[in-house]
């Protein structure tokens, strides 16, 4: 690799200087992403535990629904759900994690007679799946929207390491060893500098001295 | 007054069953639909949009264009033929992407590999 410096005092100083501040931010970045991670894989484990519940009951609705459309026509079907009751208001707060901005998301609160009357329409033309269907579909909304919260922060920290952790790389492995190098190389010319010019002197010395003489 | 909406992109089965919610629905066919729908309901301050991995397989690029942004938090869920694992495949590359190699599904790779 070739080196490209000045080899003055002044560039050791700056050089030196840079290594330190290097070295430092190196440490602390490398904190950072070990935090980070430890975060991460807290969340991700509950990430995971989130989805397979909710895919777990949100099949199940599903198989409720298809049966309900199955033994309900179409039309009634489409007609009973076509003015909902509630409407789900939701908040989003942003939270700050090591440093990476993330949603925390709150579902506003309804109402009691909201809550006890979650369908939207008269038992009299539908079936009994469509009732299940929707019980357990409301059900599911909060923990939905938990998952929403989670899986998107895992997300946005996902990013956040990845790029900690090429800082953190860079910086160890480029930057502070190129670092180290650099410095190296000037000291080393320094002294040869410092050595040659010794030499000299001597010589001029010996010549001076030889000249005196005669 | 709410800034914030939650949606659901799917197919039109799928959707109906989350109208009955009082989400805002918004049933698509192809993925061309899908795609413009979803780039909509951006603009339109939706912070949650769930979609079905039905319809998110097929425009997985244009999701993964927001998996950087604070909003909207874009979820797949199983649509009613029920679930292809994309959601959960998912977790896991963000696992990976963080930490380089897949610490929490190792031991139940197949479980998922299989399903």
């Amino acid at each position: 690799m070739e080196i490209r410096v000045n080899p003055t005092r002044m560039e050791l100083t700056r050089l030196k200087k840079r290594l330190k501040v290097a070295q430092r931010g190196h440490k602390l970045l490398k904190d950072k992403q070990d935090e980070l991670i430890k975060k991460f894989i807290d969340l991700v484990k509950k990430n995971k535990e989130l989805r397979e519940e909710v895919e777990k009951e949100l099949t199940s609705a599903f198989n409720n629904f298809v049966m309900a459309r199955a033994v309900m026509s179409g039309e009634i079907l489409e007609e009973s759900l076509m003015y909902p009751v509630g409407k789900v208001d939701i908040d989003i707060a942003r939270k700050n994690i090591m440093s990476v901005i993330t949603p925390v998301i709150k579902v506003k609160q309804q109402d009691e007679e909201q809550k006890k009357n979650i369908y939207s329409y008269g038992f009299a033309n539908t079936s009994g799946e469509l009732d299940n269907a929707i019980n357990i579909l409301s059900g599911i909304l909060p923990k939905l929207l938990e998952l929403a919260e989670v899986e998107k922060t895992c997300q946005l920290m996902a990013a956040e390491i990845e790029k900690t952790r090429r800082r953190v790389n860079a910086l160890e492995h480029i930057m502070i060893p190129q670092m180290i190098e650099k410095i190296k190389y000037i000291t080393m010319k320094l002294d040869e500098n410092e050595r040659g010019n010794l030499t000299r002197l001597m010589k001029i010395k010996e010549m001076v001295m030889v000249e005196g003489s005669v | 007054m709410s800034m914030y909406k939650l949606g659901v992109i799917g197919d039109k089965d799928t959707v109906l069953a989350f109208k009955a919610l009082g989400l805002s629905t918004f049933p698509v066919i192809d993925p061309e639909e899908a795609k413009s729908t979803l780039k909509k309901m951006v603009r339109e301050n939706y912070a949650v949009i769930f979609i079905t991995e039905q319809v998110a397989e097929k425009i997985i690029d244009t999701i993964k264009e927001y998996l950087e942004n604070i909003l909207p938090s874009i979820i797949l869920i199983p649509g009613n033929q029920g679930s292809l694992g994309i959601g959960m495949k998912n977790v896991r590359s963000s696992v990976e992407k963080a930490i380089g190699v897949d610490i929490l599904f190792e031991s139940e790779g197949e479980e998922i590999e299989g399903r």
